[in-house]
């Protein structure tokens, strides 16, 4: 894709209003957001955790269900159909920023392919018997 | 779209994954002391950051714009099947901290790794962490050729709350890491503890 057609794209991305940052000059700067169609955020209504694990759905197994998706979609139900990876590790395996593989992810979530787990809720600690469970496992390694 | 499997027998297991932060100055040795324990080779992952997400830095009239990244070394630690544990280095520079935030949101607690030959590098973090009631341990990088200081002297100089533990440690070594670990985890429970008794009492 050229320069051009690209920052077409991610202009054509944008909501109205919200793009004015999106301007020549910032092509470079956001160019992995191309992938996203400009989009910085996700759909779903919870950001997703850096250790969010992402699990697919029985209609990930479907073929032909959405021909929308981009390669990268693809390549994220396939790694966690391998084995259920967190957003970390799919950023870092695809190496895409992780702020693109969350709006990529949520358009899973969106489409019903995957599902991702919630970490233990911000400004909880996880529950005491988790606890003395690593401890044990990390005296075990 | 075929994704190249047509029927799954097994259901995925949904592992509870946690995270452990590995903070302290640039060069301390954070993603060494990640890789020593970690069962993958330390991974990074990035983020770009715009002015978008920069709000404190002044762009104005700045012509040539250029992207920031900042990088996150981790690991991972498969405990069970159902329990993973992950670390993360934090970026070791200053003004990256709001990054840090996310991080910290919902980590079981912190490693601070300090060099006594720049001790001054880890105040940041300690600070970073007291204030946001984030269960911390502080390990000392022995690093060759490192004078060697009572645990009593560093503490001091770190003006460490009692409660707060300090282990000397060897980034590059498992067994000391995973002591270092444990310690946090430990520490972790102890406060828990105390939280569920405030509670329940």
């Amino acid at each position: 894709m050229s320069d051009a057609a690209e920052r077409n794209q991610l202009n054509q991305g944008s909501t109205p209003g919200h793009h004015h940052w999106f301007d020549d000059e910032a092509g470079p700067v956001v160019r992995p957001y191309a992938m996203t169609r400009g989009r910085t955020s996700a759909a779903t209504r919870h950001r997703l955790d850096l250790i969010a694990v992402v699990v697919p759905e029985p209609a990930a197994d479907d073929p032909g269900r959405d021909q929308t998706l981009s390669p990268e979609h693809v390549e994220i139900v396939e790694r966690c159909s391998e084995q259920p990876q967190s957003i970390a590790e799919l950023a870092a395996g695809l190496d895409l920023p992780v702020g693109v593989v969350r709006v990529l992810v949520g358009d899973l979530v969106e489409d019903e392919l995957v599902h991702v787990t919630r970490p233990v809720p911000p400004a909880e600690l996880p529950d005491v018997s988790i606890l003395r469970e690593v401890i044990n496992g990390l005296r075990a390694l | 779209m075929a994704f190249g499997r047509s029927s799954r027998k097994k259901p995925y297991v949904e592992p509870v994954t946690l995270k452990i932060l590995v903070a302290g100055g640039f060069g301390v040795g954070k993603t060494t002391l990640v890789g020593a324990v970690s069962e993958i080779r330390p991974l990074r992952t990035e983020e770009i950051l715009s002015e978008a997400g920069r709000p404190v830095d002044d762009l104005h009239g700045v012509e040539a714009k250029t992207t920031t990244t900042v990088a996150m070394d981790f690991g991972r630690i498969t405990l069970r099947e159902d329990l993973v544990l992950y670390l993360f280095g934090t970026p070791g520079q200053d003004r990256f901290w709001f990054l840090w935030d996310e991080l910290a949101q919902g980590a079981l607690g912190a490693v601070v790794l300090a060099d006594t030959r720049r001790l001054e590098d880890s105040f940041a973090a300690i600070d970073y962490f007291e204030r946001r009631g984030i269960p911390f341990t502080v390990a000392v990088n022995c690093f060759e050729g490192a004078r060697r200081f009572p645990a009593e002297s560093v503490r001091g100089a770190l003006d460490l709350d009692p409660e707060v533990e300090l282990l000397m440690c060897d980034a590059r070594d498992r067994e000391s890491v995973k002591n270092v670990l444990v310690a946090v985890v430990e520490h972790a429970l102890v406060l828990a503890d105390r939280s569920h008794a405030t509670v329940t009492s």
